[in-house]
């Protein structure tokens, strides 16, 4: 198995570099991540990751992208709550790529 | 709008049957397969009820199921239908849905 | 989606948690399927009213506690959950041993309004003959 090289350990990741344990993400390790997925983080990115590891949290189910963009506009208004906003921060997919950089696993249905 | 129900756990280890015995209505179908078709034997602790439930629908038994297991056409509740596979196919497109008791 | 090709479907929870894999199952078929806008219930009978229980902690069986999922059914649309009257008395349990599973009303100025319904035996059968497609657990 593919592993994250993180603070002189190794960090195991699935084929497509989502943590098998997300007991071991941390806010250094989201921007190892984030870097492997070529996005600089910007408090925007923060804030939606932090979002979905929120939501995680509270139901433990990433949610579907039009849940996603439902939530967030609801928690911060009709430009954050935006399918188009959303893929500007992450171009390969906001629930695909921020729950990786979250840690999360894949969101169900989502292939 | 009838029902097709199948149920496929014997009887008398688990409640799949009563349950869809519990939730059919009239005109439904039940056809037993896999291991429920010991369910349809005679003389059993559930034939009686099984006898009077074909007043308001009509039960049917997968015949491969049944011989698979020994048990033969003969042994069988008086007026429970034998079908085979392509009768379960008549059986499913005969009827609304198909509501599977697991 | 147009109204016509709208379908009811019914998913039939009949197991309790954790022993099988049938419930998770069953929540993510609900959860992917969500995404076709379709006029989607769930049903609760015989052991699968423990799947709303309360109180679930699955930290000493380590396995996953998928219990809270439920409580995102409403973000997804479902709002439908029924639970039989027979399968709950039948094991001792009463709605008050369930989770409270709510969705908010986006008509009703984002009430928050139950999910959960509690229905008898016959009511339950009228339910699984009034679906278009039953997808069982």
């Amino acid at each position: 198995m593919s592993a994250y090289q993180f603070n002189g350990s190794a960090v195991a990741h699935d084929e497509e570099g989502y943590l098998v344990d997300i007991a071991e993400w941390s806010p250094d390790l989201a921007l190892l991540i984030a870097k492997s997925e070529n996005i600089e983080m910007a408090p925007e990115h923060w804030e939606v990751v932090n979002f979905l590891r929120s939501y995680y949290e509270e139901y433990q189910v990433a949610p579907a992208v039009r849940v996603l963009v439902k939530e967030m506009t609801k928690k911060y208004g009709k430009e954050k709550g935006d399918q188009k906003y959303l893929y500007s921060l992450f171009p390969y997919g906001p629930a695909k790529q921020a729950c990786k950089i979250a840690g999360l696993p894949k969101p169900t249905g989502c292939v | 709008m009838p029902t097709l129900h199948t149920v496929n756990k014997s009887p008398f280890e688990r409640s799949a049957m009563a349950s869809c015995l519990n939730h059919v209505t009239d005109g439904d179908s039940v056809l037993m397969i896999e291991d429920a078709v010991v369910g349809a034997r005679k003389g059993t602790a559930l034939a009686d009820d099984l006898r009077d439930r074909q007043r308001t629908c009509a039960l049917y038994v997968l015949g491969p199921d049944l011989v698979a297991r020994g048990l033969k056409p003969d042994d069988l509740i008086e007026g429970i239908t034998v079908v085979d596979y392509a009768g379960f196919v008549d059986l499913a497109a005969r009827n609304m849905r198909v509501c599977a008791w697991l | 989606m147009a109204e016509g090709s709208t379908k009811k479907f019914l998913y039939i929870n009949r197991k309790a948690p954790h022993g099988s894999i049938y419930a998770l199952e069953s929540l993510e078929v609900v959860l992917i399927g969500a995404a076709f806008e379709q006029d989607v219930s769930l049903a609760f009978l015989d052991d699968g009213v423990f799947q709303l229980a309360a109180g679930q902690d699955t930290s000493g069986i380590g396995s996953k506690n998928f219990s809270k999922t439920y409580r995102a059914l409403g973000d997804y649309e479902v709002r439908k959950l029924y639970v039989e009257r027979e399968s709950l008395a039948e094991r001792g349990l009463s709605e008050g041993d369930l989770m409270p599973i709510t969705y908010e009303d986006e008509d009703d100025d984002y009430a928050e309004k139950p999910s959960i319904h509690l229905v008898d035996r016959a009511e339950m059968a009228r339910l699984i003959r009034d679906a278009d497609v039953v997808l069982s657990f």
